[in-house]
């Protein structure tokens, strides 16, 4: 199960944020219930989209500390992480996630094509919570942003 | 604008000290008044930056701050706006005197802070940023300030060696300054072997949670000529703006930038806009500073605001730095004070204490950390969730 539920889709194969857009504007944003920003939709009609999978690596970082609640460390040993921001390529807005198990800051260069996955955050007994995480693109190559 | 005068100024020593903030606050605030040679009795307005670290006399902190001092039946306001509190409490001061409903104010802030991260209030809130970030990315303040450095080594070609020269420098500045935490003169060596937090970060070039506080007695330019004080140092400037839609860096604490698909334009930034209303205000301009202190929540961050406030174009910051422009003796000094970085960060104090620092330089009081003939200061930072904090200190 999602371990929050309304910010992205479950599809295994096509998952996607779930943001908002402006009808009339056309701002996009995530999460949706962020809504706002953007003075020119005052009163516009704040509609639900699917952003798009993929996108340039804007940063990226580790986690080599164990951060505090609310972050539940999975498994019984903290592991240090490694986080994205991703530019979304059609909505022009960079969106944080961690990078998926495997992948290593040495394998990362800004400007390179990631894509979203959905991946365990943490698990208890009786469910996996899953969350969106950033993978290199099969086909991706370093590029500069 | 019109400006108002900074009678007095006053600091508790940042450290850990583990005590009541209050303690901190009252000690800075009557040094202040000791300073400005005001007494208590004559403070007509208290304006409090908030702690919320701090229980709940920290949500009330100018009644807390009034009490310790003693009830006088003066006028209170408490306000929070994350790191950006204290100049959002300066700001609200000044409009009082500018406004003619008090002649003379006392702006206070202080913290007590536990160790280690900075965390979320508790509970499950799936509309709060702060929460989501955390629960969902393990994202901490040092995540943000991370993937800032990474992106300047990027596009600029910054090192993680400029990085490391930038603690170098304010540690140098550190070691004169008596309400500094950290007062050790630190070597590239030590930087580069200290653990590594967030990838290019280091622990030693992220900026500690401290206790601490800050004070200032502020009043009319009239009122400080009736008692004498002709050449004050003047507030000129205060900026404490909100971003601008769309902001294209993506800010503590959300997950997601702003959106510039409907505007096309991804040159604008927060902490520019910042700077710009501050000089507007203070009809100053980069050129006229003679120093800045800037919130270097990182030593990387502290390459960024050099850009924001105008030291040099986009990408230069590093170029200012291996010159030493931004040293003492340099052309236009950096945080004398030694920053964040000697100073770890007491959230509401901080931006007070970036303004004490602005008043002991333009009186020539700041001793070996002195900026030979400094006539024009300018500090800022930003709060979290985006309250902006400048202020543009002249005399």
């Amino acid at each position: 199960m999602a371990a929050v539920e309304g910010l992205f889709t479950l599809d295994s194969d096509e998952p996607r944020l779930i943001g908002g857009r402006a009808r009339s504007r056309g701002s996009y944003f995530f999460p949706k219930a962020l809504a706002g920003s953007d003075p020119a939709c005052l009163g516009d009609e704040i509609e639900e989209v699917l952003l798009s999978r993929t996108g340039q690596l804007w940063s990226y970082t580790t986690g080599e500390y164990a951060p505090p609640a609310p972050y539940v460390i999975p498994g019984d040993e903290f592991e240090p992480y490694v986080v994205a921001a991703v530019r979304l390529a059609e909505e022009n807005l960079v969106v944080l996630g961690q990078v998926v198990e495997g992948v290593s800051v040495g394998d990362l260069s800004v400007g390179m094509e990631m894509e979203l996955v959905i991946d365990v955050l943490y698990s208890d007994e009786e469910h996996d919570y899953l969350v969106w995480k950033w993978s290199p693109t099969p086909m991706s190559e370093n590029g500069d942003d | 604008m019109d400006e108002i005068a900074i009678l007095g100024v006053g600091m508790h020593p940042w450290g850990k000290w583990g005590r009541n903030f209050v303690e901190y606050g009252e000690k800075a605030a009557s040094d202040a008044l000791a300073d400005a040679e005001v007494g208590w009795d004559e403070i007509q307005f208290v304006s409090g930056a908030n702690s919320v670290r701090c229980g709940y006399p920290g949500y009330v902190s100018a009644s807390t701050f009034a009490n310790a001092l003693g009830f006088t039946g003066c006028q209170l306001a408490s306000s929070y706006a994350a790191c950006a509190s204290g100049a959002t409490a300066l700001s609200i001061a000044r409009a009082q005197i500018l406004s003619g409903v008090c002649d003379v104010a006392l702006v206070v802030g202080a913290e007590s802070t536990p160790k280690g991260f900075f965390a979320p209030n508790a509970g499950e809130r799936h509309e709060d940023p702060d929460w989501l970030r955390f629960h969902l990315v393990g994202a901490t303040n040092p995540t943000y300030f991370a993937l800032y450095a990474r992106r300047r080594m990027a596009l600029y070609g910054d090192t993680s060696e400029d990085f490391a020269a930038v603690k170098v420098k304010n540690s140098r500045h550190g070691v004169f300054n008596p309400n500094a935490r950290y007062t050790k003169e630190y070597d590239v060596d030590d930087i580069a072997n200290s653990p590594m937090v967030a990838d290019p970060l280091r622990l030693l070039e992220i900026c500690a949670t401290s206790d601490g506080g800050a004070a200032l007695v502020v009043s009319s330019l009239e009122w400080a000529a009736s008692r004498g004080v002709d050449n004050p140092v003047r507030v000129s400037g205060i900026s404490t703006v909100s971003p601008t839609y769309p902001n294209s860096v993506i800010e503590l604490p959300y997950l997601a930038s702003d959106s510039w698909a409907a505007v096309g334009d991804e040159t604008m930034t927060f902490k520019d806009n910042i700077a710009a209303r501050a000089y507007e205000e203070a009809s100053v301009s980069p050129e006229d500073l003679d120093f800045a202190e800037v919130y270097d929540l990182s030593s990387a961050y502290e390459l960024d605001w050099y850009e924001h406030i105008g030291l040099c174009e986009r990408g230069d910051a590093a170029k200012l730095l291996r010159a030493g422009d931004t040293a003492l003796g340099g052309r236009i000094p950096v945080n004398p004070s030694g920053g964040l970085g000697a100073f770890g960060e007491a959230v509401p104090a901080q931006a007070i204490a970036q303004v004490c620092e602005m008043v002991w330089q333009l009186r020539g009081e700041a001793g070996h950390r002195q900026v030979e003939g400094a006539k024009v200061g300018l500090s800022i930072n930003h709060g979290m969730f985006g309250h902006g904090s400048s202020v543009i200190c002249t005399r």
